[in-house]
């Protein structure tokens, strides 16, 4: 065998070793994915700093806390309940996975619904995309912006979770697609743990 | 001993007090914001808290802690990268509050 036969050898068998950091596939792919995500949070996170911080009549419109606490406590909850699923189906609990993704989604409707409440008291407020009775308008673009954007990926993360779900308990699905799945719900928990004190708790009416 | 088989072993245990942890370090913005401090102070009081916040949630809920050392690396150093970048504004933003000219 030449030298260049071996080269050769070497650098074909260096590109099939398998997949990047032994991670699996669809596992990269999902944290990738939130790398992605996370810019574009952050991104509109930064653009309402800039905004907030570079605005001088900055509304500050939350009276309460009760809403947006309840709403942190069940999403953080949601996420244990997705552990104990993967938790389950890793066990061989074909029933109790399901059970507990079950639950999760429904964790997710009850913040959805909290959300949309919420957001339906502002309207009635007189809030809107534009305009606001309490200061700036550019306020209401953010709020609504950030918050639905958020809102957007626990809409999506329930549909996903009902649909991994009934899959999984038909055998089509395992516990590894549980897990990329978790993935995606502990990243939806974690944008909202820097959600609530930028946009509620430091737009709160003393 | 694989990821999954990690989270398999650690039990419900270490996922309840982290998610203690989570909850109290949540209850805790919630107490700054109530703090008599100036806006920034509070900004960056909460935003730590929500920092460590969020590296608990991904070293143990999202198991990053249970993956290869390089992949932890990998995702930290490329995410504190970009979001660093992002903060290059903020000194144009301070100016339109106290309305200084672009300088030339």
């Amino acid at each position: 065998m030449s030298q260049a036969d071996l080269t050769m050898e070497g650098h074909s068998t260096g590109l099939t070793v398998g997949p990047a950091f032994s991670i699996p596939t669809k596992k990269l792919a999902m944290w990738l994915f939130i790398i992605a995500d996370t810019m574009t949070f952050a991104a509109c996170l930064v653009a309402y700093g800039f905004l907030r911080n570079g605005t001088p009549n900055w509304p500050r419109p939350f009276h309460s806390i009760t809403n947006v606490a309840l709403m942190t406590f069940i999403l953080l909850t949601s996420s244990l309940t997705m552990l104990n699923g993967l938790r389950s189906a890793r066990a061989g609990d074909k029933a109790g996975g399901f059970r507990w993704i079950m639950i999760t989604a429904a964790l997710g409707i009850v913040f959805a619904l909290l959300h949309i409440r919420e957001w339906l008291g502002l309207i009635d407020e007189g809030m809107t995309m534009f305009k606001n009775p309490w200061g700036t308008g550019l306020f209401g673009a953010s709020f609504f912006s950030i918050t639905g954007l958020h809102l957007t990926h626990v809409s999506c993360g329930v549909i996903a979770l009902i649909a991994v779900g009934v899959r999984y308990q038909g055998g089509r699905y395992n516990a590894d697609d549980i897990e990329v799945l978790g993935l995606y719900w502990h990243f939806v928990d974690l944008v909202w743990m820097f959600v609530v004190p930028l946009v509620y708790l430091l737009n709160l009416t003393h | 001993m694989t990821t999954a088989e990690q989270h398999k072993s650690n039990g419900i245990g270490r996922d309840l007090i982290v998610y203690i942890c989570l909850l109290a370090l949540a209850g805790l913005q919630f107490v700054i914001a109530y703090q008599n401090i100036d806006a920034s102070q509070m900004f960056a009081r909460m935003l730590a808290v929500a920092v460590v916040e969020a590296g608990l949630a991904e070293l143990f809920f999202m198991h990053l802690w249970s993956e290869k050392r390089a992949f932890l690396l990998f995702v930290v150093i490329f995410t504190v990268a970009v979001l660093l970048g992002m903060q290059y504004g903020w000194t144009d933003s301070t100016r339109m509050v106290v309305g200084a000219p672009f300088s030339k």
